[in-house]
């Protein structure tokens, strides 16, 4: 079975200023995505997530490399057919209404006259949308133009769909929608190219992980491999003991409602502190193991890079 | 069937443009106009009537086809709608060839209102259809698709106002060019004849389609004349249409 994106040696670079100079954008990408994965593509703001998915989608020409979809090349039709794509920042035919939006899409797809209505509702519905069918796009929120931008990456039913940034602009209901659908996505089978910078939601529904830096992918694989599973330290709330007799087994801060906050980093004195507590009859309000987040290796990773 | 769907597109957005509705209405000002310039002038009424309202289809005509051919595509590259467009399994052919329909289209009915507004002016006048004035209008539109690709070729390059410029230059040399051909009646044989000869070969020859003189006058034209003028306008809209989609096939959208 071909994979679902296949890209080797990805270079790509523009020239820049009054007097040209050359800037190298992408410097030999390498990366191979499954099918029905869902794969986060990170990276700082101009590290060239944006320019690799430009490169996948034909929007714009690699000096050097080669790119597959699905087994065929790139720019044939036969693998754009399987492609959805949704912008960063969606910018759509204002003068259109969201119906009619979608029926342009729809007929750019060649899907068939009979399926189109049906099609049109269902992805209208999905999205949140369906009582603003008949309004021009120009009277649409941003989240909405967001919601409109992912009905039409997946009104012909594609394969592999690609997000850029899906979750900006949206408010914490709406995020939640737009990543349950990228779950329900996963689940009909299809494969999700998921750009963002929000690691937490990367995190929480992402299988694989690349990270870019200036050009190059510095890591790559399954989320579990990435992140460490060791405790790095442990956060424990307790009342009712006096901070200074907690002096030497961890960092505790004062919080609110005479409660303490300490962080514990030697896994052995944690044992201490729960015989402390007992000893004056305090409490033990939260006890949380704190592993390394997708965050902490993010910005490790910037930092070297 | 995808190049329907762009043209059309094209078209719903283009008479939602508040521009052609100007141009429109300044266009219908002047064909009107000229009832009150026919008052004034000692002669022909119905003549400078037929005169003035076909200057003003073929002026009105061929500034919509540049304002609004410039911006044809370069508002889809800066607005970023390209971006889901051409992710879509279509060619890049095939939306350039969309955008350039749509516009025909519109440019087909503004010319069609236009002159409905001129042959009933000149109705009221003579009280009979002039028939002959739809072979000037016929080359005001053959005219104005050039123009389109040319606006069209310039758009995939250039910013609107540098489009505008060079296309505008384009029509003024084209109307102008015809000189050229008289001096070279009236040079001796040699190397600049030659050059001459040349450039009068690829800069464009609009006054192939200017019929407005023998219509208004009545005067007799040469049958292959008329062939040769259609088939000049297509080969050349072709031409300049080639050439967009060349610069188009590889453009990157940064």
């Amino acid at each position: 079975m071909a994979a679902a994106v296949k890209i080797e040696d990805l270079h790509k670079s523009f020239k820049v200023g009054f007097i040209p100079k050359t800037k190298k954008i992408l410097r030999g990408i390498s990366m191979t995505i499954e099918e029905g994965e869902i794969f986060g593509y990170l990276g700082p703001n101009g590290a060239g997530k944006t320019t690799t998915l430009k490169c996948i989608l034909g929007l714009i020409f690699p000096e050097k490399g080669n790119i597959e979809i699905f087994g065929y090349p790139y720019l044939s039709l036969r693998a754009k057919e399987r492609v959805g794509y949704l912008p960063e920042n969606p910018y759509f035919y204002d003068y259109l209404t969201a119906s009619e939006f979608l029926h342009f899409y729809s007929q750019l797809s060649l899907i068939k006259k009979k399926e189109k209505e049906e099609k049109i509702h269902r992805f209208l519905r999905l999205v949140g949308l369906e009582e603003s069918a008949n309004l021009q796009l120009r009277k649409f929120s941003r989240g909405m133009l967001q919601r409109i931008g992912l009905a039409q990456a997946l009104i012909h039913d594609p394969s592999l769909v690609f997000l850029d940034e899906p979750l900006g602009g949206l408010d914490p209901l709406g995020r939640k929608e737009i990543r349950d659908i990228i779950v329900r996505l996963k689940e009909e089978g299809k494969t999700v190219f998921l750009c963002s910078h929000i690691l937490q939601d990367i995190e929480m529904i992402c299988d694989r992980v690349a990270i870019i830096v200036k050009g190059e992918i510095i890591n790559q694989g399954q989320l579990q491999d990435l992140i460490s599973e060791k405790i790095h330290f442990t956060e424990i709330i307790l009342s009712g003991v006096e901070s200074k007799e907690l002096e030497g087994v961890g960092e505790s801060v004062s919080a609110l409602g005479g409660k303490i906050l300490l962080k514990v980093i030697e896994e052995e004195k944690i044992e201490t502190v729960l015989r402390i507590v007992q000893s004056r009859n305090g409490r033990i309000h939260s006890l949380i193991p704190r592993t390394e987040t997708l965050e902490d290796l993010f910005v490790g990773m910037v930092k070297q890079g | 069937m995808k190049i329907r769907a762009i043209a059309f597109n094209t078209f719903k957005e283009a008479i939602r443009d508040r521009i052609l509705y100007l141009l429109l209405f300044f266009a219908a000002a002047c064909i009107i106009f000229s009832r009150l310039l026919a008052l004034l002038t000692v002669g022909d009424r119905v003549k400078i009537i037929m005169d003035v309202g076909l200057a003003s289809l073929s002026l009105f005509g061929a500034m919509m086809a540049i304002l609004m051919g410039t911006g044809l595509v370069y508002k889809e590259i800066d607005k970023k709608t390209i971006y889901t467009l051409l992710s879509k399994p279509i060619h890049r052919y095939q939306f350039l060839l969309g955008k350039y329909f749509g516009l025909i289209l519109t440019l087909f009915i503004m010319l069609f209102f236009m002159s409905f507004i001129f042959l009933t002016l000149v109705f009221l006048h003579t009280f009979r259809i002039e028939w002959e004035l739809l072979i000037a209008i016929f080359y005001i539109f053959v005219e104005v698709c050039l123009l389109t690709a040319v606006a069209m070729l310039f758009s995939c390059f250039s910013t609107p106002i540098l489009s505008s410029i060079f296309s505008l230059s384009f029509y003024l040399i084209g109307h102008l060019s015809w000189g050229l051909e008289n001096s070279i009646d009236k040079m001796k044989p040699g190397i600049a004849k030659t050059l001459t000869q040349i450039l009068y070969a690829f800069i464009p020859d609009l006054e192939n389609f200017n019929f407005k003189t023998e219509v208004v006058h009545h005067l007799p034209i040469p049958s292959e004349i008329f062939l040769f003028s259609v088939l000049y306008g297509i080969f050349y809209s072709l031409f300049l249409l080639f050439l967009a989609i060349l610069v188009f096939r590889k453009r990157d959208f940064i």
